[in-house]
């Protein structure tokens, strides 16, 4: 049942070193304050899961928390490359990452699987790719009913997922709405959540087309307006395109990542 | 009328050309499931000029988009807000690419082969590699299920190779059968577009060159590819882009930029 508390009380409660943790929002409604209080908090040894590392994780795997990365598009949007993220995998800095590696479809799948209950989901996917061999997460698997050659792949289950979203009502009542990406799903497959929101109110108002996760599948609710920039919460904010653009000479550098990360994030 | 084209002609580029020469191959009222960055911009430039019907799907779930200038990224506000339908990430995968509903899938790669495999993964050995790239995203699936795909890419020794380092997104796989094999769906690559041409695949499945731009040779072509490329008997000269495709195309990358 959701709780209503601060962004660092929320962190510190739910998230724990050596934790699988999804911060989750694809493009839109991307954590990036919990992100950063996470950072704050010093976690160490934790499993990354995420579609879209984006530079939310770029920041993280710089400032050392991460031991293992799960996604399928690690890259800076419309820009280029995220440099935190590659210079852990080429040159293991601050320290080796292990990395899982899948298709949107699969990542997709896989959180839908865990919403569901289930231990794996099916799709048409991987087929000749290089991806299909990682037999912990991938498996070829025969239809029952037609006898047709299909994928599998395992549920994800996080301990904890992380999300923004645009309200909550006093109660803990969640509603986002815009591009939804795979929140809910990965809220409902976690173990525990933390959502921050742009702004409490009263009572949610009515919006066709809006996910609504209802209080009691939510667990801490903290409210954190622009809670999400760089990315953008529609209806609150416009994506920061600049600061994408500025990232890349940010965290190109170690020197000038540790500098950022010092001045806008630790200091 | 010849002085005016001309002057125009010298200015326009390489970047340009391509986008303009991929735009020019979406038909009105197409589905077609895009990438950010050439593949957005083109099939943007073509609902601007030929083909206003043109439904552009982006894989943040944004069906039917229609934004007035270039975004950024796949997830930017102005895609939500015009599109026909806003859906979740495992519904736009799972519901309406899988099912082959989409004729068209546009894709960028770092290196193709010549059966149109993609890798978009790593450069070098994948446990130590030279270069770590992006990875799959939306594209395994994008070129297994649309019923066909367009690569757009420049072209060089570096992306034109004989051998990939990985194999992120499959193509004709080992030539003639292999998607059938695979159970892949869709016809697979039927376009590659590059900054110097056009190739398309032959009966062997083996990409050839089909068409070349303004002031570009075949041999240009041939030292910028990295398996002995063999040229169509009906090799097409690709006209310039025309000054209302630069200004559509210029006026979309302007208002990008502004906002």
């Amino acid at each position: 049942m959701a709780e209503i508390v601060s962004l660092s009380a929320a962190i510190e409660s739910a998230i724990h070193d050596g934790d699988t943790v999804a911060m989750e929002g694809f493009t839109h409604l991307i954590p990036h304050a919990a992100g950063r209080e996470v950072i704050r908090q010093r976690r160490r040894g934790l499993t990354l899961v995420r579609m879209t590392p984006d530079v939310i994780y770029d920041q993280l795997i710089g400032a050392g928390c991460a031991r293992k990365l799960v996604f399928s598009w690690g890259g800076n949007p419309g820009v280029g490359s995220l440099h935190r993220f590659r210079d852990a995998v080429e040159n293991s800095w601050p320290g080796p990452l292990e990395i899982e590696e899948h298709s949107h479809a699969g990542m997709a799948n896989r959180y839908a699987a865990g919403a569901s209950g289930l231990p794996f989901a099916v799709l048409r996917g991987y087929a000749g790719t290089g991806l299909a061999g990682q037999p912990a997460s991938i498996r070829e698997i025969t239809c029952p009913f037609t006898g047709e050659q299909l994928t599998a792949v395992s549920a994800l289950r996080p301990d904890v997922t992380v999300i923004h979203a645009q309200c909550a009502d006093r109660a803990g009542n969640i509603q986002l709405w815009g591009i939804t990406g795979v929140q809910k799903e990965a809220v409902l497959a976690a173990q525990r959540s933390v959502v921050t929101v742009e702004e409490i109110v009263d009572e949610l108002e009515p919006r066709p087309g809006a996910v609504v996760l209802p209080a009691w599948t939510v667990g801490y609710v903290a409210e954190v307006p622009g809670g999400a920039h760089p990315s953008y919460a529609l209806g609150y904010s416009a994506r920061d395109n600049d600061f994408y653009v500025a990232w890349d000479a940010i965290s190109r550098d170690r020197e000038a990542f540790t500098a950022w990360l010092e001045r806008e994030v630790l200091g | 009328m010849a002085g005016a084209r001309g002057a125009r002609v010298s200015d326009y580029t390489a970047d340009e050309m391509m986008t303009v020469t991929a735009a020019r191959t979406l038909r009105d009222r197409m589905t077609c499931f895009v990438g950010i960055g050439l593949p957005s911009a083109a099939a943007n430039l073509a609902r601007a000029t030929h083909a206003p019907g043109l439904v552009l799907i982006y894989e943040s779930g944004t069906i039917g988009a229609k934004p007035g200038s270039l975004p950024l990224s796949i997830g930017d506000g102005i895609l939500a807000q015009t599109a026909d339908a806003v859906v979740s990430v495992p519904e736009i995968f799972n519901y309406w690419l899988q099912p082959g509903r989409i004729d068209l899938g546009f894709l960028g790669a770092a290196q193709i082969d010549r059966f149109g495999n993609i890798n978009t993964t790593v450069i070098g050995d994948y446990t130590r590699p030279k270069i770590r790239l992006p990875g799959a995203g939306g594209a395994p699936e994008i070129a297994g299920c649309c019923r066909e795909v367009t690569v757009v890419l420049r072209q060089n020794l570096r992306a034109f190779v004989d051998r990939l380092d990985f194999i992120t997104s499959v193509g004709f796989g080992d030539g003639p059968g292999a998607r059938q094999r695979l159970g892949l769906a869709g016809a697979g690559p039927q376009k590659i577009i590059t900054d110097l041409g056009v190739l398309e695949p032959d009966d062997t499945c083996e990409f050839v060159l089909t068409g070349v731009y303004p002031g570009v040779s075949v041999t240009d072509v041939q030292a910028r590819t990295g398996w002995e490329l063999r040229v169509s008997p009906q090799l097409a000269q690709i006209r310039a882009p025309g000054p209302d495709e630069l200004t559509a195309l210029r006026a979309l990358q302007a208002e990008g930029a502004e906002a």
